[in-house]
């Protein structure tokens, strides 16, 4: 198939994604090295909040929605076996979201938007900030529609079979991102963009509290749907062996998307804006998402092991041997489930209700999203990098070995970062502080973890660096002789009959889903029409 | 209105799914692991539930709204409320006012072992607090009292942080609370430390 302009489209996302990952993961060391207090000259809250800012803007935000947009492009493409539908349009989603990015980046790095990428008010920044952060998202909201279309329009013209499963994954991120989208679009529209531009003087920061919650819990969803979808899609195959099954995968996607919506309040916890009864009813959301998770994790380990015997392990370990170690996806999938086992352990801690309250914006939430964000979902961008730039470009990957060893450092290096960060939360560090001048001996326990995360943030940049170094060198190296290499997706063991509907399509869940946003979101929201509020008046910072 | 064919119709429905859903190939292995991760999760929630509905453990979820522009003029937070108060049950209330960038009054004396009510507001924009190695802590949303009752166990000097960015001094904004032996405490003991600021820790 020639997809040379699919190929154009995803590469370009791609680049953009990884671009921002790189420039953030400078400020991140440098972040971990400010707050430190090793370096008095460095010490600078103004530049300081302006780097946590951007930080999280470019890594949360940038190359997230990037990354997938890129990533969906090429597997809709693909598994689908047709061009991407309507490509100037895909063309003007890319270009507004990067308008809106380089929009946003002019007020962030000046200063003038040091609100963090949360952006609570009543602390405003500068209206630019919040209206390049819509481009990007209308921008994404194209590529949802793309790929909803693209769905609908392959159903229809293959009626009665099975979408195929990367496909499915893809559109029902883009259904999620729809949903989880709209809560933030509403705080943005309505309250802030209003508010930085002075046509409103007062705004309710329960209310938009309120409506970032519903976007908070989602949003994490939407980054780690691509990482999933990998570990279904092409792991099996590139470890030899074939998905465990086809048919779970699918439940645990939609089991996903469906209960990654109603349950944002696990944010509000400690907040006194919202009552005890909705922030439970979220609580007990917030755990059977976790269902998902332990089925992906069984199907991929699963699959792994087929994989495994299928190269002749033997025993009841010996398959983990056997398997393709100098693979980066191979790699990537076991560093990541590892990670992913003592993340979802901290997640479990933090949706404790009540328990919460020992953690709460404390330097364990940062060390927790790091781990599970940067660490589980991130390696896998990372890993699918490394799998599908031979393809995008035409040319073999630079160096297989300088990938494999890049995976490691970063894996070391979220470990050493996020261990110490974990322990700080527990001594009851505050989160989001540039300096330690608390008068307390408190502090004095907190100061060997900080040096350890500065090892931590070293290893990862220079991990990150050697990443972008080996993608640079792929696309830039002259081809010597013929090099071909096409997308390959995992089969299953068991072949798939005729899939119920509901596990084919996403009519259905998209009414769900509407019924239990209406339930959790319907009153929460409402109460602030109904009771006496009392707005804030702008604040700097 | 009509009622019964909406629940044929869902009746149907439901049946449909489910037997559906029973078609779809599931290894044994894998049903068996979907029952333990339902188990799991269930014992989690189980205790979660209990614990709030049996014993009255929940987060800081009072909805009350307060004008946090004008508090000075509000009876409860006015400046001479501030602070550790008995009420006439013998309830200890604690009121505290949080504003960039501190906590006031700078530092309080409550007793161990004892249900203490904290009664907390902004007076500008968002702030948290906590204090560490304690369930003290909740968000301090302006517009809103966030209202949290906890117990003490263990008498010393704690710090009390803020933990939601609230602007470019966000680090320096704590105080001090000093947790008394119950029997040392007396209720008087809610006038502002004058070197709070610099207040050791020594025991």
């Amino acid at each position: 198939m020639n997809n040379a302009a699919e190929k154009k489209l995803a590469l370009s996302h791609l680049w953009v994604a990884f671009a921002a990952f790189i420039v953030a993961c400078f400020m991140g060391e440098y972040q971990v090295l400010e707050r430190s207090g090793l370096f008095p000259s460095l010490e600078s809250p103004t530049v300081y909040f302006a780097s946590v800012s951007t930080h999280g803007v470019l890594m949360a935000f940038v190359l997230t929605t990037f990354f997938i947009m890129g990533f969906g492009y090429y597997i809709a493409s693909t598994s689908l076996k047709q061009p991407v539908w309507n490509k100037p349009l895909a063309w003007g989603g890319f270009w507004l979201a990067l308008f809106g990015v380089v929009l946003a980046a002019v007020p962030l790095l000046s200063g003038k938007a040091s609100v963090l990428y949360t952006f609570y008010p009543p602390i405003v920044a500068h209206a630019a900030f919040y209206i390049g952060a819509t481009l990007l998202v209308v921008g994404s909201w194209v590529w949802c529609a793309i790929m909803l279309v693209m769905f609908s329009q392959w159903k229809k013209a293959n009626p009665g079979q099975n979408v195929p499963l990367a496909m499915f994954a893809t559109a029902a991120n883009a259904l999620l991102w729809l949903w989880a989208s709209a809560g933030v679009a509403l705080e943005v529209l309505f309250q802030l963009i209003p508010f930085s531009l002075g046509w409103i003087d007062t705004i309710d920061p329960g209310l938009a509290k309120t409506l970032f919650a519903w976007t908070l819990h989602p949003i994490v969803y939407f980054w780690l749907i691509p990482t999933y979808t990998a570990f279904y899609v092409f792991v099996p195959k590139q470890a030899g062996g074939f998905l465990f099954s086809d048919e779970m995968a699918r439940l645990a996607f939609v089991v996903l998307v469906v209960f990654a919506l109603p349950i944002g309040f696990h944010h509000l916890y400690m907040d006194p804006e919202q009552a005890k009864g909705w922030k439970l009813l979220h609580g007990v959301g917030t755990f059977v998402v976790a269902l998902p998770t332990l089925v992906t994790g069984f199907t991929v380990i699963a699959s792994l092991e087929i994989a495994g015997r299928l190269r002749g392990g033997k025993g009841l370990f010996g398959w983990i041997g056997t398997l393709p170690w100098t693979n980066p996806m191979v790699l990537a999938v076991i560093l990541a489930l590892l990670m992913l086992i003592f993340g979802g352990f901290g997640g479990i801690v933090n949706a404790s209700y009540a328990m919460n309250a020992m953690i709460h914006n404390t330097a364990w939430v940062p060390g927790h999203f790091h781990l599970i964000f940067a660490g589980t979902t991130v390696i896998m961008y990372l890993a699918v990098a490394y799998y599908l730039w031979p393809i995008l470009v035409g040319k073999p990957l630079f160096s297989n070995s300088m990938a494999l060893v890049q995976l490691w450092t970063w894996f070391i290096g979220m470990s050493v970062l996020t261990t110490p960060w974990h322990v700080l939360g527990l001594l009851g560090q505050p989160r989001r502080i540039s300096t330690v001048v608390y008068n307390n001996l408190l502090t004095l326990s907190w100061k060997p973890y900080e040096l350890m995360m500065i090892l931590g943030g070293l290893i990862l940049l220079g991990s990150a660096c050697l990443f972008i170094y080996n993608l640079a060198k792929t696309q830039l190296t002259p081809l010597v002789g013929e090099f071909t290499a096409e997308i390959e997706y995992a089969e299953p063991i068991h072949a798939v009959g005729v899939l119920p509907e509901y596990l084919n399509d996403l009519k259905l869940w998209n009414k769900v889903i509407a019924i239990l946003m209406a339930i959790s979101f319907g009153y929460p929201i409402l109460q602030f029409f109904f009771m006496k509020t009392f707005g804030s008046s702008v604040w700097g910072y | 209105m009509q009622t019964e064919p909406i629940q044929a119709k869902c009746k149907q429905f439901c049946r449909d799914f489910f037997t559906q859903l029973n078609a779809v190939h599931i290894d044994h292995l894998e049903r068996k692991w979907i029952a333990i991760s339902i188990i799991i999760i269930t014992s989690l929630v189980g205790i979660i539930v209990i614990d709030a509905f049996f014993h009255g453990v929940n987060p800081p979820s009072k909805v009350e709204t307060i004008d946090s522009a004008s508090l000075h003029l509000s009876k409860e937070f006015a400046e001479e409320n501030l602070g550790v108060q008995t009420d006439e049950k013998g309830n200890v209330v604690v009121r505290m006012v949080a504003g960039r960038y501190s906590f006031f009054p700078k530092h309080i004396d409550v007793p161990a072992e004892t249900p203490i009510t904290f009664r907390w507001v902004s007076m500008d924009v968002l702030h948290g607090v906590h204090i560490p190695m304690t369930n003290m802590s909740t968000m301090i949303v302006p517009g809103y009292v966030a209202e949290i009752t906890t117990t003490f166990p263990k008498p010393g000097e704690y710090p009390l942080l803020c933990n939601e960015y609230c602007g470019m001094g966000h680090n320096h904004m704590w105080s001090n609370i000093s947790v008394i032996e119950k029997e040392h405490w007396t209720s008087k003991q809610n006038t502002p430390v004058p070197a709070a600021k610099g207040g050791s820790v020594n025991e």
